[in-house]
C-alpha cells in the first residue's frame, strides 16, 4: 500500500524538476499552422491598387454574408469595388473568399491577434485589407 | 525596571512572530502555486514581480477590493465571527512553538529565550486550540445558510472527530519517551545529533502524524470540508473579499503550524542535526526543517487525488486507530520493560 503512493511521490518530483512546457504568450509565440486561416487581406496588383474585379464571387459564396461590395469602372474601363466591406465580427474564417476568388485578390492571412475597443474598426475596407498585407509577408 | 523590560520584550517578540507568521503564509501560497504549476509542468505566478514574488500583495489589495457579501439567510453574527474564530486559534497555537534556543543580546546580560510562552502543557494547548479552529469551519459553513456549505462543515466536524483521536493518540509515544508535554524539554531530549531524533524511535508514530494532521488541517487528500467537484468549495462557498482570505489564512497558518509541531515532535526541533554543525543558530534549523515539511505538504497536495468520504472515514477509525493504539501499547510496553 505505501509502495504505490511513494512511487505517485517520485512521478511528481519528477516533473517538478522537468523544464515547463509553457509557451508563454505575449512574449513567445507559436507560429501558426500552415494553412492557417486568420484575418483576411488583398493582394495588390503592378499598379498598386487592388486586384479585385469586384465579380461578386465572394459576397455570394460568404456564408455568414459578411462581405458587401458595390462596383465600378474606371476610366480604363476596369472593374473594381468601389466598397468593399468585409465585417470582420461576423466573419468565421471558413476561407471560402479565397477559394471563390477568380483572380487571387483576397487570401486569408496568419494574423489572429486584432483587439480593439471599438466595434466600427472591424469593418474592413480595401484600405484596411490592403494595409493588411504587411501583416503577412 | 524588569517588569518594564519583560513587556518590552514580550511584545518585541509577539509583534515579530505575527509578521513573520503572516509573512510565511503569505510567501507559503505563493510557493504552493509554483510548486504544484512545476509538478503540472507549467510556470506558476510569474507575472506580479521577479518570479511572481509580489503575488502574495496583490492577492491581498485584491481580497481587500472585493465586495464583502453577507447573503440574506446567513446567521449574521456567527458567519462574522466564523473566520475570525478560524484565524485567531489559527495564530495562537504559534504561541507555544519553540523556534529556537535562547541568546543573550549583546552588551547586556539578557537572555531571550525565542519562544513566546513556554507552558508546560504545551501539547494540551495546541490540540484545545487546533481543535478550537474547526468550530470556525463548522460555525462558518452551518451559518451562511447554504446546501453546500453545511455539507462541508458536517463532513468537516466527522472529520475532525475521527482524525483528532488518532492525531492525538500517535503523539503520546513521543510523550512517554520524553515524559514531558512542554515542548521545549520535548526538544532538549532530542539533542546530540540526528540519530537522537524522535522519529528514528517512533518512526509509524511520525508517518501516523503526518497523515492524522493533514486531514486536521483539511488538506488534500482529505479536505472534504470544500471537495471544490462535489461541494463546490463547501464551508466557504458564501465567504467573499477578505472574509475568505481570513479562512484562507487559517488553512494556511494551520499548514505552517502542523509543520512546525512535527518538526518540534519529531525532527528535533531547532536542534542540529549533528553536533558539530552547532555553528548555525537554531532558529536556521528550525526554519530548514519546516520547510522540508512544507514542502511535502504542498507536494503531495500535486500527487495524491481526493478520496472518497466514505473511505476516509473508514480509514480513520478502522486502520489509523488501531495502528495508533498498537504504537501506543508497544512504546509504553518497551518503555516499562526497560524501567
Amino acid at each position: 500500500m505505501i509502495i504505490p503512493l511513494l512511487k505517485g511521490l517520485k512521478v511528481t518530483l519528477g516533473y517538478f524538476f522537468s523544464k515547463p512546457i509553457t509557451t508563454q504568450y505575449p512574449e513567445e509565440k507559436i507560429p501558426p499552422a500552415k494553412r492557417w486561416r486568420g484575418i483576411q487581406y488583398f493582394e495588390k496588383d503592378e499598379r498598386g491598387k487592388t486586384k479585385c474585379v469586384a465579380c461578386g464571387l465572394c459576397m455570394i459564396v460568404c456564408p455568414s454574408q459578411c462581405i458587401y461590395i458595390e462596383t465600378a469602372e474606371d476610366e480604363e474601363g476596369r472593374r473594381y469595388p468601389s466598397t468593399y466591406e468585409l465585417d470582420a465580427t461576423r466573419c468565421i474564417f471558413c476561407g471560402f473568399c479565397e477559394e471563390a476568388c477568380p483572380v487571387k485578390a483576397i487570401f486569408m492571412g496568419k494574423n489572429y491577434e486584432w483587439v480593439e475597443n471599438n466595434r466600427n474598426v472591424y469593418l474592413m475596407t480595401t484600405e484596411r485589407l490592403l494595409e493588411e498585407k504587411a501583416n503577412n509577408p | 525596571m524588569e517588569l518594564l523590560y519583560l513587556l518590552i520584550e514580550l511584545i518585541v517578540k509577539c509583534v515579530v512572530v505575527f509578521a513573520g507568521l503572516m509573512i510565511v503564509v503569505a510567501y507559503l501560497t505563493w510557493l504552493e502555486r509554483k510548486v504544484l504549476g512545476h509538478i503540472q509542468v507549467r510556470m506558476g505566478p510569474n507575472r506580479c514581480g521577479p518570479y511572481g514574488l509580489l503575488q502574495p500583495f496583490s492577492d491581498a489589495v485584491k481580497a481587500f477590493f472585493k465586495e464583502d457579501l453577507i447573503p440574506g439567510r446567513a446567521d449574521k453574527a456567527v458567519f462574522v465571527i466564523s473566520p475570525m474564530i478560524c484565524i485567531i486559534a489559527a495564530i495562537s497555537i504559534f504561541a507555544v512553538i519553540p523556534f529556537g534556543n535562547q541568546f543573550t543580546i549583546p552588551g547586556t546580560n539578557w537572555v531571550v529565550k525565542l519562544r513566546l510562552a513556554d507552558i508546560d502543557v504545551g501539547l494540551l494547548y495546541i490540540f484545545g486550540v487546533a481543535s478550537l479552529g474547526e468550530y470556525g469551519i463548522v460555525l462558518g459553513g452551518w451559518s451562511s445558510g447554504n446546501k453546500f456549505g453545511l455539507a462541508g462543515s458536517l463532513r468537516a466536524a466527522a472529520q475532525m472527530i475521527s482524525y483528532e483521536v488518532a492525531l492525538g493518540l500517535s503523539i503520546i509515544g513521543v510523550i512517554i519517551l520524553s515524559q514531558s508535554l512542554r515542548l521545549t524539554e520535548i526538544v532538549s531530549a532530542q539533542a546530540g545529533g540526528f540519530w537522537n531524533w524522535n522519529v528514528w524511535y517512533q518512526p509509524v508514530a511520525f508517518v501516523l502524524y503526518i497523515i492524522c494532521g493533514l486531514a486536521e488541517i483539511n488538506r488534500t487528500p482529505f479536505d472534504m470540508p470544500e471537495a471544490e467537484s462535489e461541494l463546490a468549495c463547501g464551508f466557504n462557498i458564501e465567504y467573499s473579499s477578505m472574509k475568505f482570505a481570513l479562512f484562507f489564512m487559517a488553512e494556511y497558518a494551520h499548514m505552517v503550524t502542523m509543520g512546525a509541531l512535527a518538526v518540534t515532535l519529531f525532527w528535533g526541533g531547532w536542534q542540529p542535526p549533528h553536533p558539530a554543525l552547532g555553528f548555525i543558530p537554531g532558529f536556521i534549523w528550525f526554519c530548514i526543517k519546516l520547510f522540508v515539511f512544507l514542502f511535502f505538504f504542498i507536494w503531495q497536495r500535486g500527487t495524491y487525488p481526493r478520496l472518497r468520504y466514505d473511505h476516509i472515514m473508514q480509514f480513520g477509525w478502522k486502520v489509523l486507530l488501531p495502528l495508533t493504539l498498537v504504537n501506543l501499547l508497544i512504546t509504553a510496553l518497551i518503555v516499562a520493560l526497560k524501567g
